[in-house]
């Protein structure tokens, strides 16, 4: 579904990715994971078009991707919520929600219809299925961060993704918020068939739920495998243990 | 309601005021559409509401065509120059938008000022003869009126629109919105359309109340001053910048009586505004309310 090869993308000279590969099938759950600074939230950032690329080639059912503007990446079907909070911060959890919604049924330029009748019905069933329904006319600046980080995946689920990406899903979340997440993405995997792409630092939530692993370091692929492929991987320890050993 | 007898019982000039008042208010509402709900930094608004009153007055003065083709055309022709000024301004973002946008406003200025044998340069076009039915004091006042109110409705419509929300989407975050699939920049442009031809009908309304149009009309200056009727009344409030503009338009006739420095007294205004009514009058009305409802709800618990 998604095939990512050989991407490049560098700051001022620093290479923030120097050759990212990635592969991802349709109803996989895919995890990215590597120490602090190895281009995980650039190499999303490129997929989505937030970024522009160097080189590389980003195939997203077989079509080239890369360099086109986020609208139009969106419009393709990825979805994606951030790693720090991205949200309509002065809307309702509602109205943030409805706005994904009207824009992937192409209402966005509807001059002269009510938007208080416009795509209800759609964003009621997703912040049911994220139980935000309670606090839908909350203004969303004013939720706690885990409701927000909710949020982020209510606004992405808005545009009816195939693919799915997110960014730390459950940075900064209480254990309890981090293992309703966990449960929701197991939910969107198995019964809507979306296909998820997520970064994480937390291992046990990878391992539990990724169905293959991608490993990152200073902005390279090492690995894309199975999770005992790259549990036992000696490259990947090393990735890891070096990094503990420098951070010691 | 008391709108539609004010000429029964005010005198001639106090009519004539209230309808200048309308036009402006109208000028600074549709300002606000895309100042306070697009969040853009229109800083040359006034070249559209120029442009507005200059199609009417040339269509009344150089052609032989109805003076109602004209004020058809006036949102039209601003239209069409919101579009083009739009299309160059927005790819840059906040601050660059807004100088890029006073530069190419004033050179539209400055062929408005200086092409004599066509707009009459810097005296204008003077005596523009409007159909008979609203030529009168009461009868400009109407039609004013009548057009403020439609524009009103349909501008409330457009806010409260798909569109109206994505366009506030767009403001509040443009990075998330183009994530979630929307054209930010053509969200942006469709909103300065609007609010051109907006500022257009407000610019056919003000020759019939004058009679007449000069390029102080398109002039930055004025600009400016609608940008503080909507930070006065309240860029968050759909009416705020009505409010504002009131406020303005009364305080320069009033104090114009008295000293021809009133804008100092404009300056004082505007100081005490910020130091105390940051969100506005309106806004700060409506907060207030809002405090005083929720109270009383609490109370009740």
């Amino acid at each position: 579904m998604l095939l990512v090869e050989n991407l490049q993308k560098s700051f001022d000279g620093f290479m923030a990715v120097s050759d990212a590969r990635l592969e991802v099938e349709k109803g996989e759950v895919i995890a990215v994971i590597g120490p602090n600074g190895a281009g995980k939230t650039t190499l999303f950032n490129l997929i989505t078009g937030q970024l522009k690329a160097d080189g590389g080639k980003i195939l997203f059912k077989g079509e080239n991707i890369a360099g086109l503007s986020p609208y139009l990446i969106c419009r393709k079907g990825i979805g994606r919520s951030f790693q720090v909070v991205n949200i309509f911060s002065r809307l309702t959890v509602f109205e943030n929600v409805r706005v994904a919604v009207m824009s992937c049924n192409k209402r966005t330029f509807s001059l002269f219809s009510k938007a208080k009748e416009t795509s209800v019905y759609e964003t009621g069933e997703i912040l049911k299925s994220l139980g935000l329904t309670e606090k839908a006319d909350r203004i969303s600046g004013s939720l706690s961060h885990g409701d927000q980080k909710v949020l982020e995946m209510a606004i992405a689920l808005g545009n009816r993704p195939e693919l799915l990406i997110l960014d730390e899903p459950t940075a900064g979340m209480s254990p309890e918020e981090t293992r309703d997440t966990l449960e929701l993405m197991k939910l969107l995997s198995r019964e809507r068939g979306i296909t998820i792409l997520f970064c994480e630092h937390d291992m046990e939530l990878v391992f539990s739920i990724a169905n293959r692993i991608m490993v990152m370091q200073h902005g390279r692929t090492i690995i894309q495998g199975e999770p005992d492929v790259v549990r036992n991987d000696t490259r990947v320890q090393e990735a890891y243990l070096g990094e503990a050993d420098e951070g010691s | 309601m008391l709108l539609l007898l004010a000429p029964r019982f005010l005198p001639r000039f106090q009519v004539y005021l209230t309808g200048l008042i309308l036009t402006t208010g109208l000028l600074a509402v549709s300002l606000n559409l895309v100042l306070g709900l697009g969040g853009m930094y229109q800083f040359h608004h006034a070249v559209f509401y120029g442009i507005g009153a200059y199609t009417v007055a040339l269509v009344i003065t150089k052609t032989v065509l109805s003076p109602w083709i004209g004020f058809l055309l006036a949102p039209v022709v601003s239209a069409l120059f919101s579009l083009v000024i739009g299309l160059i301004c927005v790819r840059l973002s906040k601050l660059y938008f807004g100088m890029l946008q006073i530069s190419l406003g004033s050179l539209v200025w400055a062929v408005v000022f200086r092409w004599y044998s066509f707009t009459g340069g810097d005296d204008g076009i003077h005596g523009i003869s409007v159909p008979d039915i609203i030529s009168s004091t009461d009868g400009a006042y109407y039609f004013s009126l009548i057009l403020t109110s439609i524009c009103l409705i349909v501008m409330q419509r457009i806010v409260n629109s798909p569109f109206g929300r994505s366009f506030q989407a767009v403001r509040d975050n443009p990075v998330r919105s183009e994530a979630v699939g929307i054209n930010v920049k053509r969200v942006q442009l469709t909103g300065m359309v609007i609010s051109g031809a907006f500022a257009g009908i407000a610019g056919s309304m003000f020759v019939v109340i004058e009679g007449s149009v000069f390029p102080e009309l398109m002039f930055w200056t004025l600009s400016l001053e609608i940008i503080i009727m909507c930070l006065l009344g309240g860029w968050f409030t759909f009416l705020g910048p009505m409010l504002g503009a009131a406020i303005i338009v009364l305080l320069r006739t009033v104090v114009g009586i008295y000293t021809e420095y009133w804008t100092m007294v404009l300056g004082f205004v505007l100081m005490l505004l910020i130091l105390f009514l940051p969100q506005g009058v309106l806004g700060y009305f409506l907060e207030s309310c809002k405090r005083g409802g929720g109270k009383a709800v609490r109370e009740e618990k």
